[in-house]
């Protein structure tokens, strides 16, 4: 993970291997490590060429969705009629992940050289990368770094914007991050028409995350072969991977691994395990919008998209938040719901209310106050909140409540049952 | 298949409709009404109250009708379990914030939250003790209030004003279930269009300041007619109760006004009501109008036109029925005829969201159709007539200036106690647009039939009645013309 400790032997350091060594931030220190000579490369080749390469890397989209990113460029209209825009989706804002901001923070370069050359593909004119309102650092170092980079000209005819988000969760959705660099209130888009069709402007767009856009100069200058092969796993999941291990470990940090990497391993090697004297209880794998793991899907978990469905969970942006056995499992369900009410965006009906009314109701457990009907209740819920809306938001408020009461029922019933002292929340 | 046209079932009934149309829109067609809030055919898609989740065959999920287009072969089902299902959650979600105050809001009796959760039995929702989000009634402009209580966020109004009127002061403000809609901080709901959204609220949550608390919707009787404040010929429905005109509403028309009435048109009812309406027929006698029977009044008019040759005038309203326009020219079809109407001229104010709408400057619903039958503009010239006429018939024009030394009818429904028509030698009382039935031609030349809504007072009768008996007794006939 680099700093503030050195790599774990066990890390395949592509995309950190310069975390923590400021001068590769700098465009001088970057072009020295071999910066932007992919994108030099990739500026003689042919846009469709950039792309079948990065689709035989398998590379998959890793803001959440894993979709293939080779694929996704390949939507974009054969035929140019319209202007075509490049979003980069820099507003990390999923609860427990935080590598898109390492990336940026230490490596803005490789940032800006991934989005040259994912724009060259798509033949996209201007790219905006959308930061998060709250990442003023990276902010400061990816403006220093694209002033540079300009002042160089390296970009060609490409022209890249930065774009700082206010601090909305929603604005991570695509189609609200559009809607929020148009100058629009950030909610999510009705799909169809999808972003290749109708995106930014009503033009032809792709929107890509951070670290997916990082790793391309990598694949550009190693080979798809060479991506491919770091694969401990699943065959459809390639490269190496950040993930943000945050909660009760020893070590917690960013740590780059192979896809299809034990979970285990991350946690008790990695990380150091549970702090003294405590054990594992549960883990979230992939920010706080995925199903939640005990103990023993976590021990026995393998760190790439497939591996982590067979769980059944999602890799999701690879956010690890680590619970050990001092943590009311409650009490954290009601914290993430809370996130989600909090984050709603109030277009549909299911979110707006039902987000809101699951947080109310896992209070009401906590302080001692539920009813025998509640689990049932927010079960309900929670599938009345699945795969009704617009985004997913409502989804993932559902997720880890429909996998908390699943897999900790017990200590559901403590609260309900008057067992255990109940919590004031406010 | 037919070019352009796509087959699909719905709810097990085939239907054929053109490529392109919405789920929502084929369903219609079936004769299935989806459940739906956001979604309005006057507005653009939304798709944010999810009400309208209907399963598709082949889908993974369910899919919301409104924005959802149809495709060759295409299963949908609406009362399917899932879907079903689907709908009653977002009902019990609706309901957890919406007061049940159904007893004191205007809306009741014509509410699509009140309707759909009938239909769909959901009446209640699990939502335990906890009080209702809350936040005070806002005054958003001259006729429009804000109930933030009843409010279901479908974010009609906004896209009203957003993308119809093109004056965006909506917006929805905050998040979650903190959510309202919110205004401009300097800004009133003030545009010449803005009370569309009292209409476009599926809820009570935006009424309109003058329908306040006056009628509960089930007391009212809806008559098909056509707005009088202007040339545009807006399709209305007059809302009546107990004979009195309390609201008007817009009536869809998409070749004329779509789904809308401007404020001017909505507010234009009020004199239909007014007190002082002249209710029996008063001829001049001994110098002065003294009320009569009609058999009278039309014996003296009978007189009067069998012993009068050379010019004759009508000064006519352009608000005038076309029937009862051209029965008064053909009553006066033995004289040298002029006919002429005076427009009330006001501000143009269109809705830029729809073509060829707008409130227009000619505050007249009938100038087209008063033209058409050889009225002219040109009521200075006919009032110079007028002074030397045999014959003046002035037809529902209570403002007229009108000044002559021949005999004078006058056909109105007011008689304002300066009025010119008081030195006529017989007045005949007449019904208003509301009490009758007749045809506008507006501006386009659109021939459109407005209804009787509430009845004539005392004698009155509709001046095409009126005129017609006239033409009868005097033995006018088609012929004779």
């Amino acid at each position: 993970m680099g700093f503030p400790h050195k790599p774990h032997p066990k890390e395949t350091v592509v995309l950190s291997q310069y975390f923590g060594d400021a001068e590769a931030r700098t465009l001088k220190g970057w072009t020295k490590r071999g910066g932007y000579e992919a994108l030099a490369q990739v500026l003689k080749m042919d846009p469709v060429a950039v792309t079948d390469v990065v689709k035989e890397s398998g590379l998959r989209g890793r803001g959440g969705a894993g979709f293939p990113t080779g694929l996704k460029w390949s939507f974009m209209p054969k035929e140019k009629k319209k202007p075509h825009y490049l979003c980069v989706n820099a507003d990390e804002s999923e609860p427990g992940t935080f590598k898109d901001r390492e990336i940026m923070r230490w490596t803005p370069h490789a940032l800006l050289e991934g989005t040259a050359i994912a724009a060259h593909a798509i033949r996209a004119e201007i790219a905006y990368i959308y930061i998060r309102g709250e990442f003023t650092e990276p902010w400061t170092f990816m403006e220093r770094a694209l002033e540079e980079a300009n002042a160089a000209g390296v970009f060609g005819t490409i022209k890249i914007y930065l774009h700082r988000g206010a601090g909305a969760y929603i604005c991570g959705e695509e189609t609200a991050l559009m809607n929020s660099i148009e100058g629009k209130r950030g909610n999510p888009r009705i799909k169809p028409p999808f972003p290749a069709a109708a995106g930014l402007f009503g033009m032809p767009t792709t929107i890509n995350n951070v670290e997916t856009l990082a790793a391309v100069p990598h694949i550009i200058k190693r080979g798809a072969a060479w991506y491919k092969g770091l694969c401990l796993s699943n065959p459809k999941s390639t490269g190496t991977k950040l993930f943000s291990v945050c909660g009760h470990v020893q070590r917690p940090g960013n740590y780059e691994v192979t896809m299809g990497f034990p979970l285990k391993d991350l946690i008790y090697d990695m990380c150091g395990g549970p702090r003294a004297g405590r054990t594992l209880k549960a883990c979230i794998p992939g920010g706080s919008s995925v199903p939640i793991l005990t103990r023993d899907e976590t021990e026995s978990c393998l760190l790439d998209y497939e591996g982590v469905v067979e769980k059944g969970s999602l890799l999701g942006s690879g956010g690890v938040i680590v619970f050990d056995d001092s943590t009311d499992m409650v009490y954290q369900i009601m914290r993430l719901a809370r996130f989600y009410a909090h984050e709603s965006c109030a277009q549909c009906t299911q979110c707006r209310e039902g987000t809101a009314w699951t947080t109310k109701i896992l209070e009401r457990i906590l302080a001692g106050q539920g009813k025998p009907t509640d689990l049932d209740l927010l079960l309900d819920l929670s599938e009345n909140m699945t795969g009704k809306t617009i985004c997913v938001l409502s989804d993932s408020c559902a997720a880890p409540v429909v996998s908390g009461i699943k897999k900790f029922r017990g200590e559901f019933d403590a609260y309900l049952a008057g067992k255990r002292e109940a919590v004031l929340v406010g | 298949m037919a070019d352009g046209v796509i087959n699909l079932t719905i709810d097990g009934a085939p239907v054929s409709v053109p490529a392109g149309t919405l789920v929502i829109e084929a369903a219609k067609q079936a004769g299935v009404l989806v459940p739906h809030y956001c979604y309005h055919p006057g507005l653009p898609v939304a798709g944010v109250c999810r009400m309208c989740l209907v399963e598709i065959e082949k889908a993974p999920k369910l899919q919301i009708a409104c924005a959802t287009t149809v495709t060759e072969g295409m299963v949908v089902k609406t009362q399917s379990a899932p879907a079903k299902d689907a709908r009653q959650s977002v009902l019990e979600f609706l309901l957890i914030n919406h007061p049940l105050d159904c007893p004191i809001c205007d809306q009741a009796g014509e509410c699509e939250l009140q309707d759909f959760v009938f239909q769909e039995g959901q009446p209640g929702t699990r939502y335990g003790e906890y009080a209702k989000r809350f936040n005070p009634v806002e005054d958003f402009g001259p006729d429009v209030l804000y109930v933030p209580n009843r409010c279901i966020l479908c974010t009609r109004c906004v896209r009203f004003m957003e993308d119809v009127a093109k004056e965006p002061v909506l917006n929805v403000s905050e998040r979650g279930d903190r959510a309202f809609i919110g205004i401009h901080p300097e800004a009133r709901l003030d545009h010449p269009w803005a009370g569309n959204v009292v209409d476009l609220c599926p809820v009570g949550s935006l009424l309109s300041k003058d329908f306040l608390h006056k009628a509960r919707a089930w007391e009212l009787d809806k008559t098909a007619s056509i707005c009088t404040g202007c040339s545009q010929g807006c399709n209305i429905s007059l809302d009546t109760r107990d004979e009195v005109v309390v609201r008007v509403r817009p009536r869809p028309n998409l070749d004329v006004n779509r789904y809308f009435i401007c404020d001017h048109g909505r507010m234009h009812y009020k004199w239909m009501n007014r007190g002082d309406r002249i209710e029996a027929p008063l001829v001049r006698r001994d110098g002065e109008l003294k009320a009569t029977d009609w058999d009278e009044a039309f014996d003296r008019i009978v007189g009067i036109l069998r012993g009068a040759s050379g010019k004759a005038v009508a000064l006519v309203s352009p608000g005038a029925s076309s029937e009862s326009l051209a029965l008064a020219k053909r009553l006066l079809s033995g004289f040298a005829w002029t006919g002429a109407f005076q427009i009330v001229m006001g501000e143009e104010a269109p809705l830029p969201g729809v073509p060829n709408l707008a409130l227009r400057a000619e505050r007249a619903p009938n100038a087209r159709g008063a033209e058409n039958l050889g009225y002219t503009r040109d009521y200075a010239q006919a009032l110079e007539a007028a002074k030397t006429a045999a014959v003046v018939l002035v037809l529902d024009d209570p403002d007229s200036t009108v000044e002559t030394n021949g005999a004078l009818i006058y056909l109105g429904t007011v008689l304002p106690p300066d009025a010119a028509c008081r030195r006529a030698d017989v007045v005949l009382p007449i019904a208003n647009v509301a009490e009758e039935e007749g045809t506008f031609t507006n501006r386009d030349g659109r021939d459109q039939r407005y209804y009787q809504a509430k009845s004539a007072p005392g004698m009155a009768q509709p001046a095409a009645w009126v005129l017609g008996e006239i033409a009868a007794a005097l033995g006018v006939t088609e012929a004779a013309r």
